[in-house]
């Protein structure tokens, strides 16, 4: 179906990646404590981001790819210069920042940092100032409610207006992201989330958990729309743009494989139709979890990086595009012939 | 006490008016009925009277024995007219039929009228004198008549003629049929026909011919002719014919049935209707020709229409007769005299000649032949034009034992296949003659061949065509099989096909017994049978693709010929009697008629590709009909744009044919159509409300920027096998 580049430049388990706003550039995170930027469209390696000090949970470009924000195991954020790999600002935090997003236009961004000892965990939305010194402190801080376990990952919905967070215990909640007020919540999952992912267009979300499932939930009801039920855990989801499938990417944790055969491991990006829910394809390739799954934002590639230390890049191929249900095939042919006689 | 009762009734009060007039004889009206009156007799002096009383005895007498004649005499001459009295009202009914407007001289001509009729007409108040509105029933609904056209997945009707009962189905393919309306008992007393385009489906009856049609094929019109055996329809449709053995009897004249009855007096003794289906009224009616009441097997059709149904002719001794069809008169009130013609068919389609404007309806032409007749005229084949009756073209022929005219569908060849004999008459072989009608002056190709054609066939709408030849074996046994299929397309020369066309052969297939041809309705694939009823096992359908596709051209054929020959499918069927395309060319049925034999009857249903789709094996099965079709309204345009978008379309069917073939199947399809539509209607509203919010995505495009980008080649690439 496709044919991989194989990004091979960490040294240890890939944390993230993800691609610019023209998908370009791909950036990756890993726990070798470097964040690597690379030309999609090769894989070349264009360069790297060095500073912190631990493992670099997550990573974010702003949609001008000016600025790179990394969120680190060793209690700071970063912001980098992109084209020049510098580091701008440097936030020090009481404990480390497990998830980093700016917002759709780059004026902020939010990071999830984690529940350490006394310190709860929170959201926090810092200003990104591009032509002066950045805030120190927050301009928003949601610090984790009573009642509910801390927040695992969170992203920016359709007009930032709202942000969304998934929790340890599975579940998901949603905020104000002006004010910073509670909204709603809801528990689709039983174990934690593991990632959310919005659509393009930021009304819809998929979440993938621990408990071997995901889910598509709309921003502004926390309906489950769609549930996508595999044989591992999952330790990330994306939707695809142009065509409507969804990608799964997890497998068994290392320490409970006990034989190393990447099969028994479920170490598979699998393809799902998003609205019909069913499992379309897998891809394998890696040696061990998938930890992040990323979508070209045209959807002409993805990549995935695994714990076995690699990036696969997958361009897809016109099957890919192709591919249609023949329910798929009758309503597109349907609509084109009338608006034909129209 | 009973008798009391009695008597206590007097039977004077008791009122029997109604039983009087119940049984009340009436005398009057029978007697009057045994008369006839006849005016118009010469007036003559009364010593002549006895004379004259003689002469129209006589007359009278001819029709049935005169009881009496009464003829009037007044101031010595008689008065001219005359009452003549017969034993029985059917001879004084005979009498007005037959000597009504008799010419007893040059100065006198009788008038006959029956007596009664006098009573009923001439008497005062018999007959009002005001005019009454004939009562018009009101109009009845009729349904749609091509409703069957609408069907969303576009099937096509057939019959299944089986024990006494008719049923009505949907084509399913795979799947079995769906009956469209009840099956229906005694529907036919012999078989049942579609109209050309399909609209009605007709039965036969000892009364006549009924037309059934509409949504649940309900009864529209009946044609009434007795004893019907025969019905054909004219080419456009717009016409029945009826054949029946037995002469049309009037009912008599003062019969309630003879104002019901649709033939006027000049059909008595008729066998050959026409009827316009429009009003389901005789347009015209024939005696049959002499020279075929003794035919044991009936010529048909008797009538031949052109393509429009604008004119029709038939055949008489040494003449044709050609109607046109506004009138049924012959087109310039003449028969067109043609020694010895054997046989001749109207062009299939309007013919564009040479000369004809090409945006008018193209020529009527037909085409006849004639044998050799008496050593000083050849054989001859003519093409005339009509209604100018010229003859545009005529080919001579010698030692002619028979001859076939073929149409192309098109009316742009004529092939007459011309079996020819050697001096001696001991072998028999065929030329075919190709006239191409569109070319200038119409030129004739001969096409030689050493062997018998038993069988010829055009391809609709094309240039190829396939004939079945019987190779002479002479001393050798009549079971080994003989029969060449040999397939013919208009020569390339040069990279193309010259104008004048020379046909040549591009594949055939020898040993075999097939007899029977016959092209998908749309061309290009064709179905080659043996049908050999029930006396042999060695019946088989051959399915043959021209244009295939599938590989390379053959390396046997021979490849000046623009086809790519290939057999695709070849299916023994032991029983085979009949075969018929579907009007689209999807499908191919084969049946074993009852009729024929009683082995094995039933039908198969074939795709275009010769895949067995459905075998049915019916109890007493007789016919299979396809419904047809009326020509599609889709214009050229039209019809590029959905070969364009084809795909698009065989989706829509594979979907639907994937539902057909498994519930569960369908049910999955269902829900995930329940979910697309579910999912699109969600995003749409999602898309709405962002576009009220300004937050559609489209504004972002504005402030992109166009980078250039250099692209570096890859010199090197190591690629990984996935396993």
């Amino acid at each position: 179906m496709m044919r991989p580049i194989m990004l091979k430049g960490h040294e240890r388990s890939l944390t993230q990646v993800k691609f610019n706003r023209e998908g370009d550039l791909l950036l990756s995170v890993a726990k070798d404590r470097v964040a690597s930027v690379w030309y999609s469209s090769n894989g070349e390696r264009l360069g790297t981001f060095i500073g912190h000090i631990g493992t670099i949970w997550s990573i974010d470009i702003d949609p001008e790819s000016e600025l790179v924000v990394t969120g680190s195991a060793d209690f700071s954020a970063k912001l980098w210069n992109a084209r020049t790999g510098e580091c701008v600002h440097t936030w020090s935090l009481p404990s480390p920042v497990r998830r980093v997003e700016f917002n759709a236009t780059g004026e902020k961004f939010l990071m999830v940092t984690d529940q350490v000892m006394k310190q709860l965990g929170s959201i926090e939305v810092y200003p990104v100032n591009r032509s002066g010194p950045q805030a120190e402190e927050p301009m928003l801080t949601i610090t984790t409610r009573e009642g509910f376990a801390k927040a695992t990952v969170a992203g920016w919905s359709y007009g930032g207006l709202y942000i969304i967070a998934g929790h340890a215990d599975g579940t998901i909640s949603k905020y104000d992201a002006k004010t910073g007020e509670f909204l709603a919540s809801t528990k689709p999952h039983t174990e934690t989330v593991s990632d959310l992912q919005f659509s393009p267009d930021g009304t819809y979300f998929i979440t993938s958990s621990r408990d071997k499932t995901a889910h598509i939930l709309d921003v502004d009801g926390l309906q489950m729309l769609k549930t996508y039920e595999t044989d591992a855990p999952m330790n990330s989801a994306a939707i695809t743009p142009v065509k409507d499938f969804v990608i799964l990417g997890g497998g068994q944790d290392a320490k409970d494989v006990t034989t190393t055969s990447s099969k028994q491991g479920k170490f598979e990006a699998r393809f799902f139709h998003k609205v019909f829910q069913d499992e379309i394809g897998r891809v394998n390739g890696h040696f061990g979890p998938l930890n992040y799954i990323a979508v070209h934002p045209q959807g002409t590639s993805y990549a995935s990086g695994g714990e076995d230390g690699y990036v696969r890049l997958h361009h897809f191929e016109k099957s890919y595009f192709d591919f249609l249900y023949d329910v798929e095939r009758t309503a597109q042919a349907t609509a084109s012939t009338q608006t034909e006689v129209n | 006490m009973p008798s009391t009762v009695e008597e206590d009734i007097n039977i004077d009060d008791i009122d029997f008016s109604d039983l009087e007039s119940k049984y009340a004889v009436q005398e009057s009206d029978n007697i009057l009925a045994n008369y006839v009156v006849v005016d118009g007799a010469p007036i003559a002096p009364e010593a002549k009277a006895e004379m004259l009383k003689k002469v129209l005895n006589k007359l009278f007498s001819t029709i049935g024995k005169v009881k009496d004649m009464h003829m009037p005499v007044a101031d010595g001459k008689t008065k001219g007219f005359l009452f003549v009295e017969y034993f029985k009202p059917e001879f004084a009914d005979a009498a007005v039929k037959q000597l009504n407007g008799k010419k007893l001289d040059v100065k006198h001509r009788l008038l006959v009228n029956k007596l009664s009729d006098i009573e009923k007409y001439a008497v005062e108040g018999h007959v009002t004198d005001e005019f009454q509105e004939p009562e018009i029933p009101p109009f009845k609904e009729t349904g749609y008549l091509r409703s069957w056209l609408q069907d969303p997945t576009g099937r096509d009707q057939f019959t299944l003629q089986m024990n006494d009962v008719v049923g009505v189905y949907w084509n399913k393919a795979r799947q079995p049929p769906e009956a469209c309306v009840e099956p229906r008992a005694h529907w036919t007393s012999a078989f049942v026909k579609y109209s050309p385009k399909g609209s009605f489906l007709f039965s036969i009856h000892p009364q006549g011919v009924q037309a059934w049609g509409g949504p649940d094929y309900a009864r529209m019109k009946r044609f009434a002719h007795p004893d019907v055996r025969l019905i054909d329809f004219s080419a456009d449709g717009k016409f029945l014919v009826s054949l029946s053995p037995s002469p049309i009897v009037l009912p008599p004249e003062d019969s309630p049935a003879r104002a019901s009855c649709p033939f006027g007096p000049e059909s008595e003794g008729h066998k050959l209707v026409i009827w316009d289906l429009a009003t389901g009224l005789p347009a015209r009616t024939f005696p049959l020709p002499p020279q075929l009441e003794k035919e044991k097997k009936m010529i048909w059709p008797l009538v031949k229409w052109s393509y429009d149904d604008k004119y029709c002719a038939r055949i008489g001794p040494d003449a044709l007769a050609v109607y046109e069809t506004e009138t049924f008169q012959l087109v310039d009130k003449k028969i067109i005299k043609i020694e010895g013609i054997m046989d001749f068919e109207w062009a299939p389609a309007g013919v564009y000649l040479a000369n004809s404007k090409k945006n008018e309806p193209g020529e009527h032409l037909l085409t006849y032949w004639t044998p050799e007749i008496n050593s000083n005229q050849t054989a001859r084949v003519a093409v005339m034009q009509i209604p100018s009756k010229e003859v545009l073209r005529t080919v001579n022929l010698f030692q002619v034992s028979d001859c076939k005219l073929h149409w192309q569908d098109q009316g742009k060849f004529l092939c007459v296949k011309v079996d020819r004999h050697t001096k001696s008459k001991k072998t028999v072989f065929t030329n075919l003659e190709f006239f191409q009608l569109e070319e200038k002056g119409i030129p004739v190709e001969k096409l030689e061949l050493k062997d018998v054609v038993v069988n010829f066939a055009w391809e609709p709408k094309g240039e190829r065509f396939v004939v079945i030849c019987t190779v002479d074996m002479p001393n050798v046994s009549a079971a080994v099989p003989r029969n060449v299929v040999a397939f013919y397309g208009p020569e390339i020369q040069k990279g193309k096909i010259n104008p004048q066309k020379k046909w040549t052969e591009f594949k055939s297939f020898d040993k075999k017994r097939s007899n029977t041809i016959l092209w998908s309705p749309k061309g290009r694939f064709v179905a080659v049978a043996t049908v050999l009823g029930a006396q042999s096992s060695n019946s088989e359908i051959e399915f043959f693709d021209a244009d295939y596709d599938g590989d390379k051209k053959d390396q046997d054929a021979k490849i000046n010929v623009n086809a790519n020959l290939k057999l695709v499918a070849q299916h023994e069927y032991a029983g085979l009697t009949d075969l018929a395309w579907d009007p689209s060319g999807r499908y191919l049925a084969a049946w074993s008629s009852a009729w024929r034999h009683k082995i094995e009857n039933g039908y198969r249903l074939y795709d275009l590709a010769g895949h067995l789709l459905r075998e049915d094996l019916i109890d007493n099965f007789k016919a299979f009909e396809w419904r047809p079709r009326p020509a599609s309204l889709l214009t050229a345009a039209d019809r590029k744009k959905v070969r364009k978008n084809l795909k698009e379309y065989s989706a829509q069917f594979d979907e639907l044919d994937a539902m057909e073939a498994d519930t569960a199947l369908r049910e999955l399809i269902l829900l995930r159509r329940r979910l697309l539509k579910e999912w699109t209607s969600w995003r749409q509203t999602v898309v709405e409300k962002l576009a009220e919010l300004g937050l559609d995505q489209k504004e972002e495009t504005d402030n992109e920027e166009i980078i250039e980008e250099i692209k570096e080649e890859i010199l090197e690439e190591t690629e990984e096998v996935i396993e």
